[in-house]
C-alpha cells in the first residue's frame, strides 16, 4: 500500500495542479468568442496564464482545491477498509505538501482539521466493485463556489414555469444559471440529474462531471436539450466571473434516472472553470495517470 | 493598460474609478473571510468596553491597515506553518456575497476604502461604497496562481485559531490585477449584468 500511497498523491498533485485538456481548450475556444479588449476577454487570458502558471510551477490552480470526491472501481480481492486508509493517508501528505487547502472545518465548532480529513464524509470516498485485477481512480476536486450555486428543482414548479418534462428541465437549469451570475467561477459547466430521489438526484448531477463533457446523451431528445440548455445560456450574457460576455456555460451534460410517480427532481449541478478531474489506473504494479 | 493604485487610498483615488476599470494595486493589505467577517462584525457591536484583551489587541494591530485599506476575501494556501516563514502559494479571491450581512459595518467602523473579491455584493456594501466612499474590486476567481504570485510578503498573521484558510493575513502585494464592479457612486456592474441577464431569462422561459 506505500507504494500506492505515492500514486495517489501523485494523482492528487496532477489534478489539482492542471486542467484536463479538454477543459483547457475548451476555455481557449471561449476567449476566441469574446470581443477584443473586453472585459470578457481580459479574464479568460488572465484564467489561461494561470493555468500554465499552475502546470509550470506545480501550483494548485485554485486555493480552493474543495471536497474531494473519489471514485473507485476495485477488485474483489481489495479491501475497502484499506483502500479508504491509503486515500486518506495521501490526503494527509497532500495537504502537508500544500497541493490541498486545509479544507474539512468541524460545523459546530469552526475548527479546521488542518489535514482534510473530518469524518466518515470527509473526503467522500465511493467504491465500486469490477471483474478484473485493475484498480480505477478517479478523483473530482469540486470549490466551494460553484458548490454553493447548485440548485434542485421539485417540478411543477410554477414560479418559473416548469411542467413535468424536458422542456420544464430546461427551465430550471437556466433559471439555475441566472440564479448562480458570476458566483460559480463562469464560465462553467452543467451537470443535470433528472429524477431520483432528493439525496440520489444530486450525487447523480456531480457524478456527471465524471463523463466526457465534449460527448452527449445515446437518447437524441436529451442530446439536444443539452446543446439548447447551453446555447441559451449563454444568450443570458453573464459572461466569465459574471461580468458579462458571450461565455457563461461550456458545456452541459444530463443523466436520466428513475423517479416515484409524486417526485420529479431536477438537480443542477455547476463545475467552474477549474474543472479539476484526474485518474489513476493501478495494473500489475503500474500506474497510469489520466 | 490598468489605473495603478497604492494603497493606503485616499477619497479622490476611489472617487475617480469607473466601472469596468482596470487596476494594479500594490501596498499592504489584510485578508478575511467568513470567520474572520463574523468575527469582526462581533467585535464592533460588543463595542470598546467589553472587548475581552486579546481581541482588543488584534483590533488595534489591524486598525491602521484597514484605514484606507482594503480587506482581501480569500482563504489561501499557505507554506510554512512549522517554521513561521509564510508564503503565499495559491491565494484567489473566494465568493464575497456571504460578508454582506457584516461588510458595510466593517467597512465603516474601519474607515476602510474598499475591498476585493469576487461575484459582487449587495446593496447594503453598495450603500457604503458611496457614503465612504470605497470601491468592490473583482479578482479572477480561480485565477489563484496568479494572485499569489503578486503577493510578495507575508508580514503577520492573526487569529490564526480560525485555520490557514481563515486566518487575517497581513501581505503585502505589489500589482495586483482586479477590476472596479462597484464603485463609489452607487453603481454596480453586477445589478447591470443580472438585471439583463434576468430579462433575457423571461424571454426564454
Amino acid at each position: 500500500m506505500t507504494e500506492l500511497v505515492q500514486h495517489l498523491l501523485e494523482l492528487i498533485r496532477k489534478t489539482s495542479t492542471d486542467l484536463p485538456h479538454d477543459v483547457e481548450q475548451g476555455l481557449l475556444k471561449a476567449r476566441e468568442k469574446e470581443e477584443n479588449g473586453s472585459t470578457a476577454e481580459h479574464i479568460l487570458g488572465q484564467i489561461l496564464e494561470n493555468v500554465r502558471l499552475a502546470r509550470a510551477s506545480s501550483i494548485p490552480i485554485c486555493q480552493d482545491t474543495g471536497t474531494l470526491n473519489f471514485f473507485v472501481r476495485h477488485p474483489a480481492a481489495v479491501s475497502r477498509r484499506e483502500l479508504s486508509e491509503t486515500i486518506r493517508e495521501a490526503i494527509r501528505l497532500a495537504t502537508s505538501r500544500n497541493y490541498l487547502r486545509p479544507n474539512a472545518v468541524d460545523s459546530v465548532t469552526g475548527l479546521n482539521s488542518g489535514n482534510n480529513l473530518g469524518g466518515a464524509h470527509f473526503p467522500s470516498i465511493h467504491f465500486e466493485e469490477i471483474q478484473g485485477d485493475t484498480l480505477q481512480f478517479d478523483l473530482l476536486l469540486k470549490g466551494g463556489g460553484c458548490e454553493n450555486v447548485g440548485r434542485q428543482y421539485a417540478l411543477p414548479d410554477t414560479r418559473i414555469g416548469a411542467g413535468r418534462d424536458l422542456d420544464g428541465v430546461r427551465k430550471a437549469a437556466l433559471d439555475a444559471v441566472m440564479q448562480a451570475q458570476g458566483r460559480g467561477c463562469a464560465p462553467g459547466f452543467l451537470g443535470i440529474a433528472i429524477g431520483g430521489d432528493r439525496a440520489v438526484s444530486y450525487q447523480a448531477a456531480k457524478e456527471v462531471f465524471l463523463l466526457d463533457m465534449d460527448g452527449h446523451h445515446p437518447d437524441p431528445q436529451i442530446a439536444a436539450l443539452e446543446t439548447r440548455i447551453t446555447t441559451e445560456a449563454n444568450q443570458l450574457g453573464i459572461g466569465p466571473m459574471g461580468l458579462g460576455g458571450h461565455s457563461t456555460i461550456l458545456r452541459t451534460r444530463i443523466v436520466a434516472l428513475h423517479r416515484l410517480p409524486a417526485s420529479y427532481f431536477v438537480t443542477i449541478a455547476y463545475m467552474c472553470w477549474a474543472y479539476r478531474k484526474g485518474s489513476l489506473r493501478v495494473s500489475g504494479g503500474k500506474a497510469e495517470y489520466c | 493598460m490598468p489605473i495603478s493604485l497604492t494603497l493606503p487610498f485616499t477619497s479622490s483615488d476611489v472617487n475617480a474609478l469607473q466601472l469596468g476599470d482596470m487596476v494594479s494595486i500594490s501596498g499592504d493589505l489584510l485578508t478575511g473571510r467568513d470567520q474572520a467577517h463574523k468575527w469582526l462584525y462581533e467585535q464592533i457591536c460588543r463595542g470598546s468596553d467589553h472587548r475581552d484583551k486579546e481581541d482588543a489587541h488584534v483590533l488595534d494591530a489591524i486598525q491602521p491597515i484597514l484605514q484606507d485599506g482594503l480587506i482581501y476575501h480569500c482563504g489561501p494556501i499557505v507554506s510554512g506553518h512549522e517554521t513561521g516563514n509564510y508564503r503565499f502559494i495559491s491565494a484567489g479571491p473566494t465568493t464575497s456575497m456571504r460578508q454582506e450581512p457584516y461588510q458595510s459595518a466593517i467597512m465603516r467602523h474601519f474607515k476602510m476604502k474598499g475591498v476585493i473579491g469576487k461575484g459582487g455584493m449587495g446593496e447594503k456594501t453598495l450603500n457604503a461604497c458611496k457614503t465612504l466612499p470605497a470601491v468592490y474590486f473583482h479578482a479572477v476567481g480561480g485565477a489563484a496562481a496568479l494572485a499569489a504570485r503578486a503577493v510578495i510578503e507575508v508580514l503577520n498573521v492573526y487569529k490564526l485559531e480560525f485555520g490557514l484558510p481563515e486566518a487575517l493575513w497581513h501581505i503585502r502585494v505589489v500589482d495586483f490585477p482586479a477590476i472596479v464592479t462597484i464603485d463609489a457612486h452607487g453603481n454596480s456592474l453586477h445589478d447591470e449584468i443580472q438585471t439583463r441577464s434576468k430579462s433575457v431569462l423571461e424571454s426564454l422561459l
